[in-house]
């Protein structure tokens, strides 16, 4: 096995695994500072703040030979024998001597940049660079321009890294970004007439190791220091997104990517991104409310839940649409709350928003075209409770409104919570086919067509407001927690159907887990504490049986 | 620490003396002192009829106040330092761009809660600019809790009310950012 060689630490890799200097330090613990280098780029080497000593070891004589000068990390592939030297005095005053050159042209406008806390040139300044600033010019420019609709340019807090023009050539494969002018005037910059508009654009506001890009979304909001963090998964798409959901005081102010090399490796789209202002929505439904002929009362929680089990009890045979937002404990329990209700009760898959195609960039991602997380879990789920048209198949949400309409089913359980408050799911037309129901359960973010033909009117939780697991269209299971608190007077859909369910206490995600896991040898690989990257559901029953 | 720690040294109460035993002499002794402070300076004032002299304005604590540029303009860049150094938590920043050609972020609205604040300093050695500072306005009342929330205006009006007694602290530091 090829042994590398690390501030004397001796490392070993796999024989096919190629890695650089940093890659390999890393995994000894020794952090490499490096500003252009990013694993999911292409290596340019112009930043030289990752140099650092290397050589060869002679395998017979153990001798070791060093490269006279010093040399980028990011571009020296390791092999077996491979010296590194990163905490030499020489490294460490070329390290100092880069931070200097950098500062000479940054504005130090620190307190009003949004990537203060969070800005390697801060960090590798304190532990790398020096104390005092030789030269006596103090630039200050806020020279800023925008670069597209959604990203906006600081000018001279650029260091020049190009990670977001390479960016835009190899991942997006857009191409607007590019350097202008050269030597000391170089600056990023945009071709006349083509503004970085490209629905990858965001991630180069994460890319930017200093604060020259900045999310205009996000711009003076919120100090970065102030952030909470909680592992996340988008629900903007089938593709399910590992992300990290920022937030403080209940109030979400960023979502960031986080590293999944199954999913999205270190990307997301603007559409996810930005896809949270919905949970902030002033429309939102935050009360249960119930109607009687024309009349809408407002009803506790604790109240409804009984009289509403009761309504469905008598209202003949119960159909319920369990929506592909909803996590798969979620769907387990209501299915169960369902089949407790009605043992004949018809189960469906709830309505699944799509655009109809996906879109792939060059960088290997994907922005699926069915606008919901769940829709395999949900079939999964629905198939644990025999819920199967006569080809084997999961009933959709056209064949549960032919149902209706030819009233086989007398009372029905929709649940929703599409994050779509200017146009809603449900039009007029289909909405009209509920207008004989003896009872309807709508349970939804927003007023619809639907929810004004309810007899109740149950609030239902954004993404970052739920936990449970979600199985994406790659059939990968994530398990993520509850990011805020939702907005008071609404209660995750878990924690409603933990209560019909008549469960005792707070509502525990894991319990339900670990029963459908057990029930279900495709749901098996859900049993224990989950892994943040998620398990592949199909690998697991491979290798399982 | 026990009583038998050894750390402890016990030092046994020295015996009365004769002058103690007889009482007297201590009850005049004590009578003198009050005698003497009857007599000597005073201390305190009779706030609020007087006012108390403020030692050095430089470093004392009171009112916060928000400085104003050159330009009559709120100094403050909206860098939520002094909110961050903040131990009480009273101080409240809404940031945005600022309507100026030469200042990129200024506070829209910027709250300090007076009734929270433990006038502690902290803010005024947090601002990288110098654009809040305390000064040595003591008597702070009101009649509600909501007017001793400090909003922006009313901070600037601290400023305009006592810039003249008080100037800034380091002007020559000025404008910075």
């Amino acid at each position: 096995m090829p042994t590398v060689l690390v501030d004397g630490q001796e490392i070993e890799i796999d024989a096919d695994e190629r890695l650089n200097c940093i890659e390999v330090a890393r995994r000894a613990g020794v952090e490499i500072p490096h500003y252009c280098w990013h694993p999911g780029l292409s290596v340019v080497a112009s930043c030289r703040m990752c140099l650092i000593q290397a050589g060869t070891r002679n395998a017979e004589t153990g001798d070791v030979s060093m490269v006279p000068k010093l040399v980028p990390g990011c571009q020296t592939p390791v092999k077996d024998g491979t010296v590194i030297v990163t905490n030499s005095e020489v490294v460490r005053e070329s390290r100092a001597r880069i931070e200097e050159a950098l500062l000479i042209d940054h504005p130090i406008d620190c307190p009003i940049c949004d990537k203060a806390g969070e800005c390697l040139l801060q960090d590798y300044h304190f532990e790398h660079g020096q104390s005092e600033r030789r030269a006596d010019i103090h630039p200050f420019s806020s020279r800023r321009r925008d670069v597209g609709p959604t990203v906006t340019l600081f000018v001279d807090r650029c260091i020049m890294c190009t990670r977001c023009v390479r960016f835009t050539r190899e991942v997006s494969g857009t191409a607007e970004l590019m350097v202008s002018a050269r030597g000391a005037k170089e600056e990023i910059d945009t071709f006349p007439g083509f503004p970085l508009d490209n629905k990858l654009s965001g991630n180069v506001v994460d890319l930017c190791p200093v604060g020259a890009l900045g999310d205009k979304d996000f711009l003076y909001q919120q100090r970065v220091w102030f952030l909470k963090k909680t592992e996340n998964v988008c629900g903007g798409c089938a593709t399910g997104c590992s992300i990290v959901t920022e937030h403080n005081q209940d109030t979400v102010y960023r979502l960031k990517p986080r590293e999944n090399p199954h999913i999205n490796k270190w990307w997301m789209c603007d559409e996810g991104r930005y896809g949270w202002h919905h949970l902030h929505d002033a429309t939102r439904i935050v009360e249960v409310s119930h109607r009687n002929h024309a009349h809408w009362n407002t009803v506790e929680w604790t109240s409804a839940l009984g009289q509403l089990s009761k309504d469905l009890n008598d209202a003949g045979r119960l159909g319920v649409a369990v929506s592909p937002m909803l996590t798969i404990e979620e769907a387990w329990m209501l299915c169960a709350v369902a089949r407790s209700i009605d043992p004949d009760a018809y189960l469906a898959m709830g309505h699944v928003p799509s655009t109809g195609h996906d879109e792939s960039f060059p960088g290997g991602f994907t922005i699926r075209g069915e606008k919901s997380p769940n829709r395999i879990g949900i079939e999964m789920i629905l198939s644990m409770f025999g819920a199967l048209t006569e080809n084997s198949t999961v009933p959709e949400w056209e064949e549960f409104l032919e149902q209706i309409r030819t009233e086989t089913v007398q009372s029905a359980w929709i649940t929703a919570g599409y994050p779509t408050p200017e146009t809603s799911w449900c039009d007029e037309e289909s909405a009209a086919i509920f207008d004989n129901m003896n009872c309807l359960v709508v349970q939804d973010l927003f007023r619809s067509p639907l929810s004004k033909r309810a007899t109740w009117c149950l609030p239902a939780a954004g993404f970052a407001e739920r936990n449970g697991t979600w199985v994406n269209c790659g059939h990968r299971a994530q398990t993520f927690e509850q990011a805020i608190r939702p907005p008071a007077g609404v209660w995750p859909e878990g924690r409603v159907f933990w209560s019909l369910l008549g469960r005792q206490g707070l509502y525990d995600p894991e319990s339900i887990r670990e029963t459908i896991a057990k029930n279900s040898v495709g749901f098996a690989a859900l049993s224990g504490d989950m892994p943040s990257l998620g398990v592949d559901l199909r690998l697991q029953q491979v290798t399982g049986t | 620490m026990k009583p038998s720690d050894p750390g402890i040294t016990w030092i046994d109460e020295k015996p009365l003396g004769l002058a103690e035993r007889l009482y007297l002499p201590l009850f005049i002794q004590g009578l003198a002192t009050t005698g003497r402070h009857l007599v000597s300076k005073k201390n305190t004032v009779s706030f609020p009829e007087q006012r108390p002299t403020i030692g050095n304005p430089l470093i004392y604590r009171g009112v916060h106040r928000l400085n104003r540029d050159e330009n009559d303009r709120v100094k403050c860049v909206a860098c939520f330092l002094c909110a961050t150094a903040c131990p009480a938590h009273c101080i409240d920043i809404v940031a945005t761009e600022s309507p100026w050609e030469d200042r990129e972020k200024y506070p829209e609205s910027f709250q300090i809660d007076e009734l929270r604040c433990i006038f502690c300093g902290m803010c005024e050695e947090a601002c990288p600019v110098d654009a809040i500072e305390l000064t040595s306005l003591l008597d702070l009342t009101g009649k509600s809790r909501e007017e001793m929330v400090f909003d922006k205006e009313k901070l600037l009006s601290v400023y305009d009310m006592t810039k003249d007694a008080e100037p800034m602290k380091s002007a020559d530091l000025g404008g910075t950012l």
